[in-house]
């Protein structure tokens, strides 16, 4: 007889751009999918993403049929004088029968507690609760039922909260890397004008130009060069904290490399960190990146589960050639 | 001279946010105390719990000092909390009687007393009439906007701070706090780890300069913050923003003569001088970083062409 002890079985959170997306997703094996609304109530606002009011309907039936839950991510924070747009998001989000909504905004919270007290209600990242105090406040105040966890702490830091709290944790395990506390970072509105809290956006492309000068491509953003590479050489999206800088006589990458997460490798020790979810980012993808990236963790979550090895090469291919790290997760890494 | 009102606002010396030695922090709170023109004076570290055991045991003096000298002092909380250490810092201040707080993320709410008055930093994210309610609700007295707000939103939550009878306050002249992280930059960029970073951040007095490949001044490192390059002066809004409401300007220490800053502002507001030759009076201050528009009065154009 088989005396290992079960293993908990943690939930897949996954992206979804578009309608296609989320059925993508659903049948790569998703156990919830998060999306927003097509404006700038997410943090996700770029152009040709996002879901109608009618489309997030039909997709959260599509969902349920399927056995998957939707997430609905309202998680920039209400403009003054417009709170309207955002209150109205969680009406529609609760109409459509989202299994949940995402916000970070502590006004938006306050207020779907008391509008909307049965709709579930998570803590976006972008909320930035750090630790087992904080995280306490939202869940005593708004009865938080998951807080998605900022990329600034590391495995054991995460046990520790778990440890103190009685609400769900979610981390991120794939794709895009805040550098910065999330939601707490104006970098892209110090060159642009544009920011993630106010506008769903960071180091938008609108903002984004590349020019020949010399034998260099010049990436810009917002009038400011974030990066420079020989021509020939491919050269980076200039993603504000991703840059190269000179700084005290260092010339290159100031804040963090161009890489991505990938904590495959760190599901198993997450999971004995006491974590319900994981969560991976980049609902502005391709939907084949969507079902390749899905697919990929929902084997290794049940390769976990079911006490077999997570492969090690399984998600290098999904990285497309970017250096991958495990981020805060790692010490190593501050 | 243009009056800029009669309503008097209150300037406020912001809390020191770089490294400096111990003794040239105790220096200029005295200077503060003595001889500087401002009304509140916040102290405490905001920015790395590695830094606040060299300050934590002349706190006390220094606050002694400053209520000495007439002013209301303000004792701020981490703005990044993590580690038990700094849970411990927190609810330590948290439960200090006899002396405002001022909040730089919701932590302090776990544990102060309902009711219990605080300020809320600019760290905060405040950017609606919900939030701000809320932290009223629960016993703010003073807001300091965010940075990145625009001047119209700016105005409505003054307006909204007034009917609530919350202070709004703006930050009206330093390197402006962009961005706190996990890591730090500065033992990053000394080739170290935040574990072992030798207090590197304490060699740059006013932060470290981060260029861009071609030598534009942008951006500033302290420790896990970044922060602008330029020095952010709000000056041209400051009528706007007063008949708006907004009931206090803070000034963020800078090296240089933050007499010479609070002087000219206190003049501005009290109408004696104009814009320019409060300007001028900047100019003359021994900032050792230029001066630049806040982020509330720049005109940003996305790109569509090649070129500046």
């Amino acid at each position: 007889m088989n005396m290992v002890a079960e293993i908990f079985r943690p939930e897949l959170v996954c992206p979804a751009g578009t309608p296609a997306a989320l059925r993508t997703a659903v049948e790569a094996g998703a156990d919830a999918v998060y999306c927003g609304f097509r404006d700038e109530t997410n943090a996700r606002n770029f152009p040709g993403l996002n879901f109608s009011p009618a489309e997030l309907t039909e997709s959260i039936r599509f969902a349920h049929d399927h056995g998957a839950k939707v997430l609905v991510a309202i998680n920039t924070f209400p403009r003054a004088g417009a709170e309207t747009l955002w209150h109205d998001a969680v009406a529609r989000a609760e109409g459509a029968g989202a299994d949940a909504v995402i916000l970070a905004d502590l006004g938006l919270v306050a207020h779907a507690t008391v509008k909307h007290p049965k709709l579930r209600r998570h803590l976006s990242v972008q909320a930035a609760a750090s630790n087992p105090d904080v995280i306490r406040f939202w869940a005593a105040t708004f009865d938080i039922k998951r807080v998605v966890l900022p990329r600034v702490l590391t495995v054991p830091e995460i046990a520790a909260i778990n440890l103190e709290i009685s609400c769900e944790t979610e981390v991120f395990v794939f794709g895009g890397l805040c550098v910065m506390a999330e939601g707490r970072c104006s970098l892209s509105s110090h060159a642009t004008g544009k920011s993630p809290n106010m506008n769903g956006v960071c180091s938008p492309p609108s903002h984004v130009l590349y020019r020949e000068e010399g034998d260099d491509l010049v990436a810009e953003l917002g009038g400011w060069t974030i990066d420079r590479t020989p021509k020939g050489v491919p050269a980076p999206y200039p993603t504000l904290c991703k840059g190269r800088f000179s700084a005290g006589g260092y010339s290159g990458h100031v804040f963090e490399d161009p890489v991505s997460l990938d904590a495959a490798q760190l599901i198993p020790p997450l999971i004995e960190a006491g974590v319900t979810a994981f969560k991976i980012e980049g609902r502005q993808r391709s939907r084949a990146y969507t079902q390749a990236v899905v697919g990929a963790f929902r084997k290794a979550i049940d390769d976990h589960v079911a006490g077999r090895p997570i492969a090690s090469d399984m998600t290098k291919r999904l990285a497309e050639g970017q250096t991958t790290t495990a981020g805060a997760y790692k010490k190593t890494w501050r | 001279m243009t009056a800029v009102t009669a309503a008097n606002p209150t300037l406020v010396m912001g809390p020191v946010l770089y490294n400096w030695s111990v003794d040239a922090w105790v220096d200029f709170h005295a200077r503060v105390a003595d001889e500087i023109d401002v009304d509140r004076v916040h102290v405490g570290e905001v920015v790395c719990s590695k830094r606040e055991p060299f300050f934590a045991d002349r706190l006390p003096e220094v606050i002694e000092r400053l209520q000495r000298g007439g002013k209301t002092v303000v004792v701020d909380t981490l703005a990044l909390v993590t580690v038990k250490r700094e849970r411990q810092l927190v609810g330590d201040l948290a439960a200090l009687d006899g002396v405002e707080i001022e909040i730089n993320d919701l932590t302090p709410l776990a544990t102060l007393d309902f009711g219990r008055r605080f300020a809320v930093s600019p760290l905060v994210n405040v950017y609606n009439e919900g939030t701000l309610a809320f932290l009223a609700s629960r016993g703010a007295w003073s807001v300091c906007l965010p940075p990145e707000l625009p001047l119209a939103q700016v105005e409505a939550l003054a307006r909204e701070g007034a009917r609530l009878g919350v202070e709004t306050q703006v930050f009206a002249f330093g390197r402006l706090p962009l961005a706190i992280s996990g890591r730090c930059y500065h033992a990053r960029i000394h080739g170290l780890a935040k574990d072992s970073c030798r207090y590197v951040c304490s060699e740059d007095p006013d932060g470290l300069e981060v260029d861009t490949l071609d030598g534009e001044a942008f951006l500033a490192v302290n420790g896990v913050q970044t922060m602008s390059q330029d020095c952010a002066v709000v000056m041209d809004e400051l009528d706007a923003l007063v008949a708006a409401s907004v009931g206090a300007f803070r000034l963020s220490p800078q090296t240089g003569d933050m007499g010479v800053v609070a002087t000219a502002y206190r003049d501005r507001l009290a109408g004696r001088i104009d814009g320019a030759e409060a300007m001028a009076r900047l100019a003359t201050a021994g900032l050792t970083m230029p001066i630049g528009p806040s982020m509330m009065s720049r005109a940003w154009t996305p790109a569509t062409q090649p070129g500046r």
